[in-house]
């Protein structure tokens, strides 16, 4: 079976007879089967998948189908799934097993999408390498000694190696974007509050974005149409109406719009030589369109990735206090107590980049230290936002690297937390602003490994955002 | 000198009410109490990934009508915070909460003393109510956490989260109460408020009204406050004055003896009468409140404000001084009736009928309570209706029934026939009295006899009044009536003596 790149592709050989949803199935199945090493799927729904899929079948026999019969799906270990099991790739959450579906989901569903699996990723989707799983690495597809970024690692490397048509990711500082540029594939962080997060494992309530990834803009484009929007279970997410993202995506080459670069991303010396030098190649041939590309100075730039951590890891030691061994998952057998029962489960349950987290967000919310970091961060956040915005009124778009370098090799950052903390710097902007970004493919590095270019909107510009990327992602 | 007069207490409250909504706090699962452990729970009670809360527009309801009764500020827009702490029963590891945004700011809860101290203006020392004011801190809104449930003779403790979630209103004082008895005439007066407005049934026993104590104690005269402690485990009214008077004691004795102590949390013994400590301020829990990023602000306006008003019932204060200044009713019976919602409401009902608020305030608190004590029933379970009760009072004002009679045959038939008026009865019954003398000459030549009677059994009495001792036609009077038992109308008698006596 040929490797669609579009869904619209798949629906065309669907209606022609070429193909069945259940051949859709198998074939997905028989590649998460060959790709077993790859070690994305946590588990797999083959019986439920082939089952849906032949009902899906009669659907569209009698043409009563949804909109996405034939999409085939899977989902990042932090989204729920109705008694389907939830870990988040943590041992916290041994054995558990969710009792309801996000509401995206149910959308999804509604639609005739298919499930197929369970997603591996950094443990409560904290990581950029997807190192921190309970389950193990995954590994890239493009070259399996390096990392497929992270957290939604898993998520990414489903869609370059074929296993699935989109992954349903979580991005809050750029796990979804990240892995998409490590990977070669497209990843969207929407607008915080566009989609509901009902029935995403909370890392940072505050941050946390459902986000997609695909092998095209487009495909992306109509799964946002249907899972976007309103929800009753989560009352911060927008009211405002869900475009139609899929009529809207031609790009008016016409109307010359206004850039912007922020000097510091790409005129660094950090930065990997050849991501700069496809990122100057973008810019260049959007120049020839007739397209103002301008370096802008960002002076925050450096008190971005403070202020993310600091809150972050805030919401997060509260977010993770409820697994306490007490009503679900994982408790130790070792303790004798009640406050040992407290200790030992959350130990033993937890890896270590979630209990630094943990520890670090207790400390910036202590009655002693609360000043000088949550509150100073809370106002440097609101500062971020404001210059970010200032940013927009003038320029359509901002321009970026995804990380300062491709794909790393596994450990590369196990030395030095630090340096793994650096590679969010540009991905987390969007984060603490509330922005949507995509991370588009941009060419490879001389090592063959896939690098992304990151494009960031304003407010509820998702619309915009996409039919841009896919005019960048077919013209240059 | 006694530690009475040298010292005094210094007392805050925290009352938490919970609220008679429907829904708990920040989702929609049902809020009764009673029911079988973990059954009015879901994925949101027990915190499972990926549930989000939402807020209850109802508790906001709730919490606008304290605050508006009480005179607070209603802020326009407040966030919630988590209030974090690690608790078996506390599903979620946080309480959603209000920190520094309370729906409520400020206000006074008034409160009625009763004083017997001589003073020059009340120099019998009678006992008189005088009103006095706590100043209210904050009213906020927050969630109740689940119940720890110790089982004697159990390895493990067991945990009942039906309660987890349930919306709740805390009142917080400032530190102004002096007393015990200030403290519990503060508790009676936020409890009747909580019942009037329908907020919360306000049952210390079954947990949805609690209070915790926070009580120091100084030199009189002192303008800094002493250590404080803060006192947990008050579920009776009683108990919140024994843990106080205890307390008192307690401090007093360790500042008298130069004993220097530290603020902490004590849990009071209902067995024994006495606190004993729980945790040391240092031990205490640094809750690491920050903006509750789950739940959008809510935003109060005019609007919202004014709809509340529009709903809010008569309180007691205005009761009472309705009851006591327009009716005249005692400053005591005006209690009694404002006591409770219902009882006022009812007498409200029973004075759109008659004007006679006296009778109907002593039928009220007389015998209706009576048979309600009796039987330890509502006044909701009362079967005579307020119209039927009024209408009575009225026919003995009438003198169309005696007042005896109404007490002793027609009200016991009416709580049998509670449909049946007292005139109906009356009527049935043949206990109506005759108002016209021409209608009833056979039984006035009866009641004459009488009179004749009587007045050959007293003929010094007789001569007495001819004499111009006239104050004995009561007398006469009394002595008819008991001879026809009752059934005469005292006015037809009155006359008929006055009339054979001048003969």
């Amino acid at each position: 079976m040929t490797n669609y790149i579009t869904f619209s592709a798949i629906q065309n050989d669907l209606k022609s007879g070429k193909i069945t949803c259940k051949s859709l199935v198998e074939h997905h199945l028989s590649r998460i089967e060959s790709k077993k090493n790859l070690n994305v799927f946590l588990s797999v729904y083959a019986d439920e998948a082939l089952a849906k899929a032949e009902k899906i079948d009669e659907k569209i026999k009698n043409n009563t189908q949804g909109r996405l019969a034939g999409m085939i799906i899977g989902l990042k270990d932090v989204i729920c799934y109705e008694n389907h099991p939830l870990q988040a790739s943590s041992r916290i959450l041994d054995g558990f097993v969710s009792q309801f579906s996000a509401t995206i989901v149910e959308r999804l569903l509604a639609e005739d999408a298919i499930i197929i699996g369970r997603q591996n990723c950094d443990e409560f989707a904290m990581g950029s390498t997807n190192e921190n799983s309970a389950f193990g690495n995954v590994l890239n597809d493009a070259d399996n000694s390096r990392v497929p970024g992270g957290s939604s690692g898993a998520s990414a490397v489903a869609i370059q190696a074929d296993l699935c048509q989109i992954s349903i990711g979580s991005d809050t500082g750029g796990s979804v974007r990240q892995p998409a540029s490590f990977c070669g594939v497209v990843g969207l962080k929407p607008t915080y509050s566009r989609l509901s997060r009902y029935g995403l494992a909370a890392y940072a309530s505050s941050f946390d974005c459902i986000g997609v990834i695909g092998k095209s803009v487009e495909d992306i484009a109509l799964i946002m149409e249907i899972v976007a929007g309103k929800d009753d279970f989560d009352s911060t997410v927008s009211s405002k109406d869900v475009p139609k993202y899929t009529q809207n995506l031609t790009f008016d080459n016409n109307k010359k719009i206004k850039i912007a670069y922020i000097k510091e991303t790409i005129e660094n010396d950090a930065l990997q030589p050849e991501i700069k030098t496809a990122i100057n190649q973008k810019i260049a041939f959007l120049r020839e369109q007739g397209h103002t590309v301008e370096a802008v100075d960002f002076p925050l730039l450096s008190v971005i990735l403070p202020t993310y951590y600091i809150l972050t890891t805030a919401e997060a030691s509260s977010n993770l206090s409820r697994y306490d061994g007490v009503k679900y998952g994982f408790r130790s057998k070792n303790a004798e107590n009640l406050e040992q029962m407290y200790k030992k489960t959350r130990s033993e349950g937890f890896g270590k980049t979630v209990k630094e987290r943990i520890m670090l967000g207790t400390f910036v919310l202590s009655a002693s230290y609360y000043d000088a970091y949550y509150t100073k961060a809370q106002k440097v956040r609101r500062l971020i936002q404001e210059k970010t915005e200032e940013i927009f009124k003038e320029y359509n778009f901002i321009l970026s690297p995804n990380a300062p370098t491709t794909a790393p090799k596994f450990g590369s950052f196990s030395e030095d937390p630090i340096q793994m903390y650096l590679a969010d710097i540009f991905s987390v902007q969007a984060n603490v602003v509330g922005m949507p970004a995509i991370s588009i493919p941009c060419g490879k590095d001389n090592e063959n490994m896939p690098i992304g270019l990151q494009i960031m909107a304003d407010f509820f510009e998702e619309e915009k955002l996409m039919s841009f990327s896919d005019y960048l992602i077919k013209n240059s | 000198m006694i530690m009475k007069d040298k010292y005094e207490l210094v007392i805050g409250l925290e009352v938490h009410a919970q609220l008679q909504t429907v829904s708990k706090a920040y989702f929609s699962e049902e809020n009764t109490y009673g029911s079988m452990p973990n059954t009015n729970i879901s994925v949101l009670t027990l915190a499972h990934p990926g549930t989000l809360p939402k807020a209850n527009k109802t508790s906001f309801d709730y919490a606008i009508k304290m605050g508006l009764a009480l005179g607070s500020q209603i802020t326009e827009e407040t966030i919630f915070a988590r209030k974090n702490y690690f608790y078996p029963d506390l599903p979620k590891g946080y309480q959603i909460t209000q920190d520094k945004t309370p729906i409520c700011i400020g206000g006074n809860v008034i409160i009625n003393l009763k004083d017997n101290q001589i003073t020059p203006e009340n120099p019998e020392g009678k006992t008189i109510n005088k009103e006095h004011s706590i100043r209210l801190t904050r009213i906020h809104l927050e969630e109740d956490a689940g119940k720890s449930l110790h089982i004697d003779g159990e390895e493990e403790s067991f945990i009942d989260l039906n309660r987890a979630g349930v919306p709740l209103i805390e009142f917080v004082s400032e530190p102004d109460i002096r007393s015990a008895d200030e403290a519990h005439a503060y508790l009676t007066e936020i409890r009747k408020l909580v019942r009037y407005l329908d907020v919360c049934d306000g049952n210390m026993e079954e947990g949805s009204l609690r209070c915790d104590v926070n009580i120091s104690v100084r030199l009189i005269g002192a303008t800094e406050y002493g250590t404080r402690a803060e006192i947990k485990n008050l579920n009776s009214f009683s108990n919140v004055k024994r843990a106080i008077e205890y307390e008192f004691e307690r401090q007093t004795a360790l500042v008298e003896q130069n004993i220097t102590f530290g603020q902490e949390t004590r849990m009071f013994d209902a067995t024994t009468g006495t606190t004993t400590s729980l945790r040391m301020k240092e031990a205490m829990n640094d809750y690491r409140y920050f903006p509750e990023p789950d739940l959008t602000p809510v935003v109060v306006d005019k609007t919202w404000i004014e709809r509340i008003k529009n709903l809010m019932p008569a309180l007691p204060r205005a009761l009472f001084l309705k009851f006591t200044k327009e009716y005249n009713l005692s400053d005591y019976d005006a209690e009694v009736i404002t006591a409770e919602k219902e009882t006022a409401m009812y007498f409200e009902e029973m004075c759109k009928i008659t004007k006679n608020y006296k009778a109907a305030c002593n039928w009220l608190t007389g015998n209706i309570k009576g048979y309600l004590n009796e039987r330890t029933l509502a006044l909701n379970q009362f079967p005579i209706s307020a119209k039927n009760m009024a209408e009575m009072v009225n026919l003995i004002d009438a003198g169309k029934i005696n007042h005896n009679i109404a007490a002793k045959q027609i009200y016991p038939k009416m709580l049998e026939n509670p449909t049946k008026s007292a005139e109906m009865i009356a009527t049935e019954d043949n206990l109506l009295l005759s108002t016209n003398i021409a209608d009833n000459e056979a039984f006035n030549l009866e009641v004459e006899g009488f009179i004749g009677e009587i007045m050959a059994n007293f003929p010094a009495k007789v001569a007495e009044y001819k004499a111009g001792k006239t104050g004995l036609l009561g007398m006469f009077v009394g002595e008819v009536m008991k001879k026809t038992k009752g059934k005469a109308n005292p006015k037809t008698v009155n006359e008929l003596v006055v009339k054979m006596l001048a003969l």
